[in-house]
């Protein structure tokens, strides 16, 4: 080797020779060409490209040269390793293709075959479609309420205007729980016939203005069959703020109708009764997409919230107004998914709930 | 309540060509919900009128026959053989000719029978399709009375073959809605056409003693008590087919003519009647509150010990009514009775429903009073089943009426013309919000014409008061919100324009709501199935978990009125629930099963009762505690249950059963998902199997852990009881017990190399893994990034009673390459610590 100092001696640099560099070259070539696989060409690239390689030994001498063949020399070294390095690239190149085509094709296998070796579960849909009408009113600003299914009587029904002897009291089928040590006194207590409770309980427990959504199970001494079961779902919405109308309480149940069922959902209110609410509606949602053509559902009950409400859960109705609604979702599922069979939705069948996913 | 159309219009200019399906959708704009159209079943061809002229009795075959020549408005009479023998000469009777067809296909032909030729057929209820009645053909009229149509007239619109029936489903609010006379106002207004009150009629000037001597005691639950005298009633006369023919369709029984009537009135007007047999009271009858120990046996037959809180009728006797709800036996109306009292009163709803309910009598007049009745009607339904009974039974009014009368002034309602308009969010000028509460029959008084239109939107009300007197009939009009419904609903609901309100920003879900959201859904990713269940127990199912007698979880709330007495209590525990939908679906055919269900339980013991304050103001704060204190807690927990393989057996090989640690993985998977740090340790409690049973423990936060649930396989003595496959396995957690879940605080990354250490350790048996675990941690220390148990295995050459824990250990430093002289101590000083706290030894 020689350093910068040392003096020029032409047979030093023999390396650096154009014949040399071409028969590297040449030489780098041919090997390349001759290596029939892969390994076989990891094997030879040393020898033409690894440190000791004819090119690079060319390289480490150019610093001998005086400035004025430097350059020149450089040249030559440069092209000469570039050509090395592009022969062996394209011989790579192609081994890779020729081993991709027979190796690669060797190992497919068949993606077809299963591999659900951990299979997904499901939610229950009634789960999921209260946490997605749930979700629509957070979206627009409310608060989801909770409230307990064992429930005071004086909320599920006293505090909502439905008095002691009133025939709506009786009519609500309500499930009695007993008190005292024997089981044979009154509690005070039942289990929820609806989800209006919460309602009393939220306005009890704070100041207008108030927009909630209080999703929960409830109750009535209805047996199971196709249509009916004992145990169901509600959603209940309430708002109290100043200045609302029932004009909001339509706009807020055309916009759930139309999250939930698509942008040509609207709803028909008939006239009814509800104690806690007056005046009173059910109201009705067009389904386009029912499995027995399109056309108005049954589901709900709504209506502005009675002042004599606001008046026992310490509302000044002079002050402030309230709507109310309160929606099934078994009823819901069952025109939405096209669920014919109420027993389909209570009994728990894996084969019913998977159908539905994790959500929806 | 159901209508009949033909009845409807009567009252009601129905405007011609008017369809069901109109009425239909008028019912429903006005709040009468429609739950069925009844339509009568098809009758085709020639049904008419006829008059019997003769009737010969045939003999000789197996049953008496008739012969019979019958006038059907033809020239000549036709000859018909008939199998009744209700009917007499002169009596009008319907005749089905040759060609017509009768309900069920059946077409009438002229056949030869008993050897005669019978041109026709005389028709029963049945054979019509418009009744039950098959003892007898159906006589229109008797030949005596002579009020039916002539022979040959269709017969069809006669008998009401052409009467709709529309079955209303009444709000409870619409007490006057239980009687035509209410249907038809609403009907009338509804389609604004002309309409005739059927309660507006004169009392005729009836004179003479009063009917009978009668005192009210409680005039504050009988604020009116009307009475009629009628002496002469043929008791033998039949309800005119008619009346029968309406009664029926509005689902009511013919008994007798005095008994049909004042059904007939009641549907008519809504005022419920009773007919006593005068002949059977004895002295004055007194209108009072029950005595202890009185009895009553009432109309059904049914004795009953009365209430200190029933009102009665009574008269020298004691009890013979139970006022407003049921009739007594004593005084009922005979096949014998010539001489009846009529009453018709007006009793004070919530008194009613309380009788009603405590003596399971939900009486069709108890049913209208406790709605209301209007006050008014008392004595027009007396005038106007006086009229009935004497058209049809000869009976005549002896006397003057008695009307003990105590009403006071009827209340008024102030209200704000404007109001409407501002609940409803659409204009109603003053002189509409009159209009429409006139039309519901209330009066208005109070300046309208000021001209003022508002526009719905201020608050300000601007002009005076109205003064509105709801009508008699409507007692559930009481503040100015009833009065608001009346005119947004006569106006049309769907003149509201739809608006979304602008709520004030939220602050989502809480973190309670979140985390069940989140549970829920990890479960279902890693293969669970959510399976509600009905929460009631009985006894059978926490036996079957072979809970011992003094487990708190059969402190059970028992609910008095349960679907299933097997099932009277609310559940404890979510096991029973989910273990029976596994067995469901076990026993529909599935075999590997992972099920989940979250809820609330309901812990029972005693309590104080909730209170039940008044509603006329919010409750003091000391009142909605004990209120809300009376309301258990229902903690919200988490289950799941395992059978059968949790990885399914496929191509890649055998499937793996589910086993007690895919039930413990259940817990920790819930406990991620709730942000928790979950420690398990060996536990004991049914329904668990001893040796297999995690105890689920979360930090106090005090330094201490508590109990928030087990997890393993049940005992095997459960899954006999409950007839599961071996091995089930179940989890369950209470979510509520969860601490809330820390911020997490992002880890240093550590870009240095990692330094990689296995350690072999040999541990007794009853050491648990996760001591050792715990113990190597400790004493790795700082520079231990992860530690992980890559194999368990007993057998030689470990000693019988230990088995050898092997180890990963990652070790790595924040800051530089760790030596292996740094990683050779951490290794040691791990080993170090599991031998001191666990007697582990490293393994040779």
């Amino acid at each position: 080797m020689s350093g910068a100092n040392d003096p020029y001696d032409p047979k030093q640099v023999a390396a650096l020779s154009a014949e040399a560099l071409d028969t590297a070259v040449t030489e780098a070539r041919k090997a390349f060409a001759e290596a029939i696989d892969l390994e076989v060409l990891a094997a030879v690239r040393p020898a033409h490209l690894g440190d000791r390689a004819p090119v690079l030994l060319a390289r480490r001498e150019l610093g001998a040269l005086p400035p004025a063949a430097r350059a020149d020399a450089g040249k030559r070294v440069n092209a000469a390793r570039a050509a090395v390095t592009s022969a062996y690239e394209e011989r790579l190149a192609e081994l890779e293709a020729e081993r991709d085509a027979r190796v690669l094709a060797e190992e497919r296998v068949d993606v077809t075959l299963p591999w659900d070796r951990l299979p997904r579960g499901a939610r229950h849909p009634l789960t999921t479609l209260t946490d997605r009408i749930a979700d629509v009113f957070v979206g627009m600003g409310y608060e989801v309420a909770d409230g307990p299914e064992l429930e005071a009587e004086w909320l599920n029904f006293d505090a909502l205007n439905i008095g002691r002897d009133h025939p709506a009291r009786t009519m609500m089928d309500t499930f009695f729980v007993a008190g005292g040590p024997g089981q044979d006194e009154d509690s005070g207590l039942v289990l929820r016939t609806h989800t209006s409770p919460v309602q009393a309980r939220t306005m009890l427990a704070r100041t207008p203005p108030i927009y909630v959504v209080a999703p929960g199970r409830v109750y009535r001494t209805d047996e199971l069959d196709a249509t009916h079961t004992p145990v169901f779902h509600q959603v209940e919405g309430l708002a109290v703020d100043r200045g609302l109308t029932m004009a909001h309480l339509r706009g807020t149940l055309d916009h759930l109708a139309r999250a939930l069922f698509g942008a040509d959902a609207v709803t028909r209110w008939r006239p009814s009764y509800f104690p806690f609410t007056e005046p009173s509606a059910e109201f009705d949602v067009w389904f386009p997409e029912h499995r027995d053509g399109p056309r108005w559902v049954e589901w709900g009950g709504c209506g502005m919230v009675n002042p004599r409400v606001l008046v026992a859960c310490g509302v000044d109705p002079e002050e402030y107004r309230g709507f109310a609604f309160g929606v099934g979702i078994e009823r819901a599922l069952q025109f939405r998914s096209g669920v014919g069979d109420m027993r389909d939705i209570v009994e728990g069948d894996v084969r019913f709930t998977r159908a539905f996913g994790v959500d929806q | 309540m159901r209508v009949p159309v033909g009845w409807l219009a009567e009252y009601v200019d129905l405007p011609s060509g008017t369809t069901v399906e109109q009425l239909d959708a008028t019912f429903v704009r006005l709040g009468l919900e429609v739950e069925k159209v009844h339509r009568p079943e098809e009758v085709t061809g020639p049904l008419v009128v006829g008059r019997v002229l003769e009737v010969e009795e045939l003999t000789g075959f197996k049953k008496p026959i008739r012969f019979c020549r019958v006038d059907v408005g033809e020239q000549a009479p036709r000859g018909i053989v008939c199998g009744a023998r209700n009917f007499a000469v002169g009596d009008a009777v319907v005749v089905a000719l040759p060609g017509a067809v009768l309900p069920g296909g059946f077409t009438i032909a002229s056949r030869k029978t008993y050897d005669r030729i019978s041109d026709g057929m005389i028709c029963s209820a049945r054979e019509l399709g418009i009744g039950e009645d098959h003892t007898g053909i159906l006589v229109l009229a008797d030949g005596a009375a002579g009020s039916a149509p002539a022979p040959g007239t269709p017969a069809g619109p006669v008998v009401g073959l052409d009467d709709v029936v529309v079955e209303l489903a009444i709000t409870p609010d619409r007490g006057y809605c239980l009687s035509m006379r209410g249907i038809a106002r609403e009907i009338g207004t509804g389609l604004g056409v002309t309409w005739r009150d059927p309660g507006a009629l004169p009392v005729p000037s009836w004179s003479g003693e009063p009917a009978w001597e009668v005192a009210v005691a409680d005039p504050d639950r009988c604020d009116r008590f009307s009475m009629i005298a009628l002496e002469d009633l043929d008791p033998t006369a039949p309800t005119p087919w008619g009346m029968r023919r309406r009664l029926a369709e509005s689902g009511v029984r013919s008994v007798s003519l005095a008994v049909d009537v004042t059904n007939y009135v009641m549907l008519e007007l809504g005022q419920p009647m009773h007919a006593f047999d005068r002949d059977r009271v004895s002295g004055p009858i007194v209108v009072r509150r029950a005595r202890e120990g009185e009895r009553l046996t009432t109309l059904d037959g049914v004795d009953r010990v009365l209430d200190a809180d029933d009102l009665l009728i009574t008269d020298d006797s004691g009890p013979i009514g139970l006022a407003a709800v049921m009739g007594g036996a004593s005084t009922e109306i005979g096949d014998d009775t010539v001489d009846v009292l009529l009453e018709a009163a007006h009793w004070e709803p919530t008194g009613v429903a309380r009788t009603a309910r405590r003596h399971r009598l939900p009486s069709e007049a108890a049913k209208r009073f406790e709605r209301g009745v209007d006050p008014e009607m008392t004595t027009a339904a007396l005038v106007r089943a006086a009229e009935l009974l004497a058209e049809h039974g000869g009976a005549r009014v002896v006397g003057a009426p008695v009307d003990v009368d105590t009403r006071g002034p009827r209340p008024t309602i102030p209200l704000d013309p404007a109001l409407p308009g501002r609940v409803a969010g659409v204009p109603y000028p003053p002189a509409r919000v009159t209009e429409l509460l006139a039309a519901v029959g209330c009066a208005v008084d109070g300046a309208t014409d000021d001209g003022a239109t508002d526009d719905g939107a201020t608050e300000d009300s601007g002009g005076g008061l109205l003064t509105v007197t709801p009508p008699s009939w409507r007692p559930d009009l009481t503040d100015p919100a009833d009065l608001v419904e009346e005119v947004v609903r006569l106006a049309g609901y769907d003149d509201v324009p739809s608006v979304l309100p602008t709520a004030p920003p939220g602050r989502g879900l809480t973190e309670a709501q979140r985390r069940r959201r989140a549970i829920g859904r990890t479960l279902a990713e890693v293969g669970y199935v959510e399976a509600p269940s009905y929460p009631f127990v009985g006894p059978a199912a926490l036996d079957a978990l072979g809970l011992a007698e003094d487990d708190e979880r059969r402190q059970v709330v028992v609910v008095r009125n349960p679907l299933s007495e097997e099932e009277p209590a609310l559940r404890t525990t979510l096991l029973p629930g989910l273990l029976a939908t596994l067995a469901r679906n076990l026993s529909r055919g599935q075999r590997d099963l992972a099920l989940f269900e979250h809820g609330a339980v309901f812990p029972g013991g005693v309590r104080r009762p909730a209170p039940l304050p008044g509603v006329d103001r919010r409750p003091d704060d000391e009142t909605i505690a004990a209120l809300l204190g009376a309301v258990p807690a229902q903690p919200w927990h988490v289950a799941v249950a395992l059978a059968g393989n949790r990885e399914p057996r496929g191509w890649w090989g055998p499937g793996r059963p589910a086993v007690w640690a895919d039930a413990v993985q259940a817990a920790r998977r819930v406990a991620e998902a709730a942000g928790v740090e979950l420690t398990v340790r060996a536990g004991e409690c049914a329904p668990w199997h001893p040796g297999r049973c995690a105890e689920l423990l979360v930090g106090d936060g005090a330094g201490g852990h508590r109990t928030v649930g087990f997890a393993g396989e049940l005992h095997p003595r459960v899954c006999a009881a409950l007839a599961l496959p071996a091995r089930t396995s179940v989890m369950e957690l209470d979510v509520d017990a969860l601490p809330p879940a820390p911020v997490p605080v992002g880890p240093h990354i550590s870009t240095f190399p990692p330094v990689l250490v296995d350690v072999a350790l040999v541990v007794r048996d009853e050491v648990p893994a996760a001591e050792v675990d715990a113990a190597l941690r400790a004493g790795a220390g700082q520079l231990l990034e992860s530690l992980r148990l890559f194999d368990l295995y007993t057998g030689p050459p470990v000693p019988a009673g230990s088995r050898s824990l092997a180890y990963a250990l990652t070790l790595r430093a924040p800051d530089r390459t760790l030596t292996s002289e740094e990683a050779t101590a951490v290794r040691d000083a791990a080993v170090a610590a599991a031998a001191q706290r666990t007697g582990a030894q490293l393994r040779a």
